[in-house]
């Protein structure tokens, strides 16, 4: 039943960086057990909370729900690339946040929604992370935060 | 001043117990019964042991015999609910593992089953009373009679249970997600046989427990054998169904309520009969005290308060959030709203009639006596109570109050901390969790404030039992009461001479320290399609002082979204043979940013200093209690349908 591994190349943050995987191993985690960036997290591992999104070709993404070898030349983009960005300022500043598991995800779910609308809505910001669960509850604070990086507050 | 480990967690460094990577480290699962009930007749692991890729596999057949849970075993052979381990495997990656358990051959002997909380087997009664029930009843001159139900709720904090450990020679180290490394230190030490010197567990950031990571679950024992056996670190991380199976949920309750009162809405009668769904085991840290709310809320000379535990084929209960008084503040406070329409009385007002100025449960004053008539005000202000706007067309818009009082928030001591001060700097060292709540923040603010420095010159260690000052477990809404008069205790020392070394000391023996709070909610109800959507909540709770009002306003905005959720969509369904039918968080419907209502915190600083040195009180559970209460109320006025039943379900609002 052993497996043969499958070589892949991800581009991550700007870097390529290559794996040895089984086939089905998902995006998720290539990048949290072979690449070390554990940022994006695992929390249900089925498409239903988002604490996995990472960015491919600029779009939010669930990598749970990914196969690592189809991303290979694709660009991916985690939590771990961004360095202090709006948003993480807005974050802290709004205290979007309790425990922090599903944090990186609600970032790179509004880091697509602001890299093609720099300036969105209420209603565009709780569109992008609605498909982000937050158990703490921090919904308020997060849509606060999306607004404080829109430039308004 | 903003939370301190802000910066770790917009990064992504910040390290969970499932982000540690050691070398040589593999990954487990757990294999779970099927069956609701059922002996095994026969295990056989040995394809999967075969497995490549496979280092250790574990089973009643092979592994030690450790007693858990009351009269069972860590691996036993009778199997007491979908989900109760059976046996474990670890491997190279959790893909082998998965593929591994699979191969694991089990027969069974199927058991009778019983599921619902009417057919389960009843426990010995607990039983409260005051005064003489009878004669109230026969005094009072209005009595409301009311059973009502509140549904098995799941946790589902998104970072599931689970732990990586390793020995290093004679000793483990475990990286868990808990709310209690020192609860957990020795309760592994205990099963494993250990000195509990020989444990060490680090917990430096968590991914939510709401009291479900109380206490130490199989797992913990389970990875650190698994560890053994391989000799290598093994990381056990729980799927999102085993996590909504088998590591606690808040107990289903059903609650007859009898309220009897004067025409000038003078409680004198309460008489409760309340079942209690505790699931297949009693695993320590329920703590439902259900009848609890009862006898401290109002007050009220005869009082009759009858809880009954009943086991049943399912998950085992454990604390969830204010476990016990969130079910029976839906009940009692539903109760308070039906006795003030029977009265035709403002249902504020009939809350000031019954204000309670000592816990009658031990005969005490409480610390600050007017702090709930004070919530009462503020949220009635914040609101604009009994302001309400109308609806349009089919939607009916309604207005609701419900209060509540909370046991916890008061402190737990024992508990130590040491602050090192040098070159302007300080360092405070605890062996405290921060479970999310920003319990590390608050004690820097704590020192910081003793000792006169900016807050951003201290720094806090804590998450490690090592450090060997004892912490309790992180409940109760206890941390901060429990933990911030011993910082506050060091930092006056090491003020003086560079380093110092505080300890909580008693909470007063001649008053009673409570929390509480009160909450207004308007809803829409759509009386067309059932639909409720709440507009707006304001809330005002008791904390004592408030030492940062950014946090307390968070865990006010969290409480009442995760009460939302249990008023009008969480509910684990189970069938007839003890299926959970919504074990993901697809189908268990938790709030979602899209729900989101206007949330107005009022909450004030109210410093309690008969009740610790700094004058503060926990804010952690209260403001999920009075929600689901509020929101019935508030559907009631709407369009006059008394939900007894939670949660709120279109089906229960029209037909
Ligand atoms: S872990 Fe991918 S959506 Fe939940
Ligand atoms: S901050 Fe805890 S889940 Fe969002």
């Amino acid at each position: 039943m052993s497996v043969p591994l499958e070589s892949v190349t991800l581009r991550v943050n700007g870097a390529e960086r290559a794996v040895r995987v089984e086939p089905r191993r998902t995006l998720l985690d290539a990048l949290r057990l072979d690449l070390g960036l554990t940022g994006a997290k695992k929390a249900c591992d089925m498409g239903n909370c988002g604490a996995c999104t990472v960015l491919l070709d600029g779009r939010a993404v669930y990598a749970c729900l990914l196969l690592a070898i189809d991303c290979a030349g694709r660009e991916i983009a985690t939590v771990e690339g961004l360095h202090d960005d709006p948003l993480q300022r807005a974050f802290i500043e709004a205290d979007a946040f309790q425990c922090g598991f599903c944090t990186p995800g609600q970032i790179m779910s509004l880091k697509a929604l602001f890299s093609r609308t720099p300036a969105p809505s209420d209603e565009e910001i709780v569109r992008a992370v609605s498909g982000n669960l937050c158990r703490c509850g921090a919904y308020r604070n997060i849509v606060r935060a999306a607004r404080i990086a829109a430039g308004r507050r | 001043m903003k939370r301190i480990e802000g910066p770790e967690k917009v990064t992504g460094r910040a390290h969970y117990a499932c982000d540690v990577r050691l070398p040589g480290q593999l990954y487990a699962r757990v294999l779970r019964s099927p069956l609701p009930h059922a002996r095994i007749t026969r295990i056989d692991a040995a394809r999967a042991e075969r497995l490549a890729g496979v280092h250790a596999v574990l089973s009643s057949a092979n592994a030690p015999d450790i007693s858990w849970y009351e009269e069972s075993r860590l691996f036993d052979r009778t199997l007491r609910f979908i989900g109760d381990e059976l046996a474990a495997v670890a491997g190279e990656s959790e893909e082998i593992a998965e593929d591994a358990l699979r191969l694991i051959e089990v027969d069974y002997e199927a058991l009778p089953c019983a599921v619902g909380l009417e057919d389960g087997v009843r426990g010995k009664p607990q039983l409260q009373r005051r005064g003489d029930i009878d004669n109230g009843l026969r005094e009072a001159e209005v009595v409301v009679d009311a059973v009502y139900t509140t549904q098995t709720a799941l946790h589902n904090a998104l970072e599931p249970h689970g732990c990586t450990a390793h020995w290093e020679d004679d000793s483990l180290v475990l990286h868990e997600s808990t709310q209690g490394i020192f609860a957990v230190r020795d309760e592994v030490a205990e099963k494993l046989g250990m000195p509990k010197e020989r444990v060490r567990v680090i917990t430096q950031h968590m991914g939510g427990g709401f009291g479900a990571k109380q206490i130490a679950w199989k797992h913990s024992v389970i990875a650190a054998l698994l560890a053994k056996r391989a000799g290598r670190p093994v990381q056990l991380m729980l799927e999102r169904e085993a996590e909504n199976l088998a590591v606690g949920n808040r107990n289903a309750t059903r609650q007859r309520v009898r309220l009897g009162a004067k025409r000038d809405g003078t409680l004198c009668a309460i008489d409760v009969h309340i079942l209690v769904q505790s699931g297949a085991y009693l695993v320590g840290g329920e703590d439902s005290d259900v009848i609890g709310a009862y006898q401290t809320l109002y007050r009220c000379p005869h009082l009759r308060a009858e809880q009954v535990g009943v086991r049943t084929n399912t998950g085992p209960a454990v604390a969830f959030r204010a476990p016990g008084h969130a079910e029976a503040i839906f009940a009692l406070e539903s109760a308070m709203d039906e006795l003030s329409r029977a009265l035709a009385m403002d249902p504020i007002e009939l809350r000031l009639r019954n204000y309670a100025t000592e816990d009658q449960t031990k005969g005490k004053p409480y610390t600050s006596v007017d702090s709930l008539r004070r919530c009462y005000g503020q949220v009635k202000a914040a609101f604009d109570w009994p302001e309400r706007r109308m609806g349009q067309g089919s939607k009916k818009r309604g207005i609701g109050f419900a209060a509540h009082d909370w046991a916890g928030g008061g402190g737990w001591p024992p508990a130590e901390a040491r602050v090192e001060v040098a070159d302007g700097a300080a360092r405070v060292v605890t062996a405290t969790q921060d479970i999310g709540t920003g319990t590390g923040t608050a004690l820097c603010q704590i020192a910081a404030d003793e000792l006169g420095l900016p807050a951003e010159r201290v720094s806090i260690v804590l998450g490690d039992t090592r450090e060997g000052l004892y912490s309790p477990t992180s409940a109760g809404s206890a941390t901060l009461a429990t933990l911030g008069p011993a910082v506050r205790m060091a930092a006056a020392k090491a003020k003086k001479s560079g380093r110092g070394k505080g300890s909580r000391v008693k909470n007063p023996k001649d008053k009673s320290i409570r929390t509480c709070g009160a909450q207004c909610v308007e809803v829409e109800v759509d009386t067309e399609t059932g639909e409720v959507r709440v507009l707006r909540v304001a809330a005002a709770h008791d904390c004592g002082r408030v030492i940062n009002p950014v946090l307390v306003e968070s865990q006010v905005i969290g409480g009442i979204t995760q009460g939302l959720g249990y008023a009008l969509s969480e509910e684990r369904m189970v069938d007839a043979c003890g299926l959970v039918l919504n074990a993901s968080l697809e189908e268990y419907k938790v709030q979602t940013a899209a729900d989101g209502p206007q949330l107005v915190n009022a909450t004030q600083s109210m410093p309690d200093w008969e009740a610790n040195a700094t004058g503060a009180k926990g804010i952690g559970e209260p403001p999920l209690i009075p929600t689901a209460a509020a929101v019935a109320n508030a559907i009631f006025d709407a369009i006059g349908v008394r939900v007894r039943d939670l949660p709120c379900k279109r089906e229960r609002l029209i037909g």
